[in-house]
């Protein structure tokens, strides 16, 4: 682990989130802490339904989740006050787990799109394309992919390599990677890790990784893991925890978590005399 | 930005009737209709009126009268503001012109001929009234020919402007392309005009044609049309419509096959702001077998009243064995109080066919798409241009002129800088 003199920090506190209105809307994160500090990478493990991709959008500012209480601050400034794309030239990244198609717009106008709104500025012309060939290469990219429409018709891998290059050419200082492991095969996965490894290495950004599986740990070594379940962290550790829950499950967790929501519901119910 | 505002639809498999149950195997069963602005409920049919899998065949004339004066719920006017059609229904006879100015290459004849010249005796009769009053009132026509097995070292350009609206112009074109011919036809519409314009294609065998109908009017003007397309045998039409300006503009494409082996492409994109009616009717006829046909058309609406109708009929006739045909539009609905009218027809008569399909869909701007674009720091405004530029460069890049693309996309673009709004609906955070 490096920690850079100048590193960034994103800190959440006590994060509620609630998706749909009124009557319906329901309680999906209840009270999340986390501090993702550059250089660091941190896994977040939970079984399916837990809110872990909810935690990412709402950092990203998906439309659909509604936030009800609590902070995010990135190096002190409100992530929650910015539009999306701020939230992105502010150095957020979110790897999503199912990229969207964007018909008629190419890989290469969006990439550019996109890196001249990070950047403030248009990069130059010759060696931006020698940047996005060279990291393409890296990713073993076909570079007639570049030619496509932004995730039209790509396969489960060619996506992920997709959000991967992107996170590269941006340059983020916090990358959230929602799940990228799913859908992968050996090959890809290790692909795709070594593209998240590099960036790493560079050490100027905090990673959040979220998964469901131990599987992408084997090539993408965590700092720090946490259990998430039911909608906040219940557990902390190193690297070792990871191991725990790859031989013993979430079964534990989710009992204790169930337990404890009885516990709260039932002094909810008991009425005053 | 909210979910609620997504409102794409993709109805499921219609077709028509009169198609049995050992009817063709569709290759491609993606269908539907779809209307979004305001609730159009019965705003589609299919299979014409006969259920009884003989469908009527379609009426035909030469004589304006025989169609009789259309009140606006006849099937081929109920989506048409009879209102603001109405100059061109009268058929008032005109003396008046478009301006032209004209790009032809080596090779290339532009003459006239007679009303009583045996060309115009062969040409597809008109499919309605205002068809009908079209060959009637322009005496003659203005004929194109590309010898046969030319090849045009640049398109045939047609520039027609009008120069005001006080009178109807009635025009009618020709355009024969000989056997093996490749050549490549571009029709400029440009400033005000009450216009009504036929245009034939004769397509022959073996040619390669591709005719562009850029739609530029300036806002006032009027537009009727009938573009009749007859496919040699082993020939390729394809057909490009842009229609973006005006008040009202309403364009009928036939297409029918003189022999087999045919392929017919028919392309378009409209741009509808506050208040312009924008129709597009097609009607590809197989009848002869092994021919193709692909249809794409795509709009975008914005603003009160903006409205737009395709019409995309396709008959697959008994003795049009190995058909394959495919047709599909797409609608982008940009604010509210647009309305976009979307009617596939599909009418199957044989099971020996290639492939049949036909799709149709209507929506608002996809907030995934702009959620994804601004995640990677690209503001709503530049986000929304990507969109709508991408949904019509689809389309406009089968014209196959950069200069022309280049000239469309950006009056595209030039539209959406105007749109209404666009600073009242930030991505917000959530």
């Amino acid at each position: 682990m490096t920690t850079p003199q100048n590193g960034s920090v994103l800190e959440i506190r006590d994060l509620h989130v609630t998706v749909g209105e009124g009557d319906d809307a329901k309680e999906i994160l209840r009270g999340v802490d986390l501090t993702v500090r550059a250089g660091e990478t941190h896994a977040i493990m939970g079984p399916n339904g837990s809110g872990k991709s909810t935690l990412a959008y709402s950092i990203a500012g998906h439309p659909k989740y509604t936030i009800t209480g609590g902070t995010v601050t990135l190096d002190g400034e409100d992530v929650l006050a910015m539009t999306v794309d701020e939230r992105a030239r502010a150095g957020l990244f979110l790897a999503m787990q199912y990229p969207v198609e964007v018909p008629g717009v190419s890989v290469s106008n969006f990439l550019r799109t996109a890196a001249t709104a990070v950047k403030g500025e248009a990069p130059k012309l010759r060696t931006w394309v020698k940047d996005v060939k060279a990291e393409m290469a890296g990713l073993e990219m076909d570079p007639a992919f570049a030619e496509r429409n932004v995730n039209e018709g790509f396969s489960g891998g060619e996506k992920k390599r997709h959000e991967i290059l992107q996170m590269r050419l941006l340059k983020p200082r916090i990358a959230i990677l929602d799940e990228t492991d799913s859908g992968l095969d050996v090959d890809a996965l290790r692909v795709v890790s070594e593209g998240v490894n590099r960036t790493r290495a560079e050490g100027e950004v905090g990673v959040l990784l979220i998964t469901h599986y131990t599987r992408i740990l084997r090539y993408i070594k965590p700092d720090f893991v946490h259990v998430f379940v039911a909608g906040r962290v219940v557990e902390e550790g190193g690297p070792e925890l990871a191991e725990k829950l790859e031989n013993e499950g979430y079964a534990a967790y989710v009992k204790d978590s169930n337990e404890q929501a009885s516990a709260e519901k039932a002094a909810a119910e008991v009425v005053p005399s | 930005m909210s979910a609620e505002n997504t409102t794409t639809t993709l109805a499921g498999e219609l077709f028509a009737p009169g198609v049995g149950t050992q009817a063709g195997p569709p290759t491609t069963p993606a269908a539907g209709t779809g209307t979004a602005g305001e609730a159009t409920p019965g705003a589609h049919s299919h299979g014409g009126p006969a259920p009884t899998g003989s469908p009527a065949e379609r009426f035909t004339s030469t004589d304006p009268e025989a169609f009789g004066a259309p009140t606006g719920r006849e099937e081929e006017w109920r989506f048409t503001p009879m209102r603001r059609i109405r100059p061109l229904l009268d058929g008032a006879p005109s003396d008046a012109h478009l301006q032209w100015d004209t790009d032809l290459p080596d090779g290339v004849e532009l003459t006239s001929v007679e009303a009583d010249d045996p060309l115009l005796k062969g040409l597809p009769e008109p499919v309605d009234r205002l068809a009908a009053l079209t060959r009637a009132r322009s005496g003659g026509a203005a004929v194109v020919r590309v010898p046969a097995e030319a090849r045009l070292d640049r398109p045939v350009t047609l520039r027609l402007s009008g120069t005001g609206a006080e009178e109807v112009v009635w025009g009618q074109l020709v355009v024969e392309v000989g056997a093996f011919a490749e050549a490549t036809v571009v029709l400029d519409h440009a400033g005000l005009a009450r216009y009504s314009g036929g245009v034939a294609v004769l397509v022959g065998d073996g040619a390669q044609v591709t005719l562009v109908a850029a739609q530029e009017w300036a806002r006032g003007s009027v537009h009727g049309g009938q573009f009749d397309a007859v496919v040699g045998r082993d020939a390729t039409f394809r057909q490009v419509v842009v229609t973006l300006g005006g008040d009202l503009v309403r364009l009928v494409s036939n297409v029918q096959y003189a022999g087999p082996g045919g392929t017919a492409e028919l392309f378009g994109v409209y741009f509808a702001d506050e208040t312009q009616h924008q129709e597009h009717r097609l009607w590809v006829d197989h009848a002869v077998p092994n021919c193709t046909s692909n249809v794409l058309y795509k709009g975008a609406l914005q603003g009160e009243d903006a409205h737009t109708v395709w019409i995309g009929d396709v008959r697959i006739r008994p003795t049009a064995t190995g058909t394959s045909t495919y047709e599909l539009n797409r609608n982008l609905v940009l604010t509210d109080g647009a309305r976009a009218d979307s009617v596939p027809n599909l009418e199957i008569e044989t099971g020996e066919i290639v492939g049949a399909g036909h799709a149709s869909a209507t929506g608002r701007f996809d907030d995934e798409q702009l959620f994804y674009l601004c995640s990677r720091g690209i503001d709503a405004e530049t986000a929304r241009r990507l969109v709508v530029r991408g949904f019509f460069a689809d389309v406009v890049q089968h014209i196959g002129i950069p200069e022309l693309q280049d000239r469309l996309m950006g009056s595209i673009e030039a539209r959406l800088g105007g749109l209404p709004g666009l600073d009242d609906q930030p991505v917000e955070p959530a």
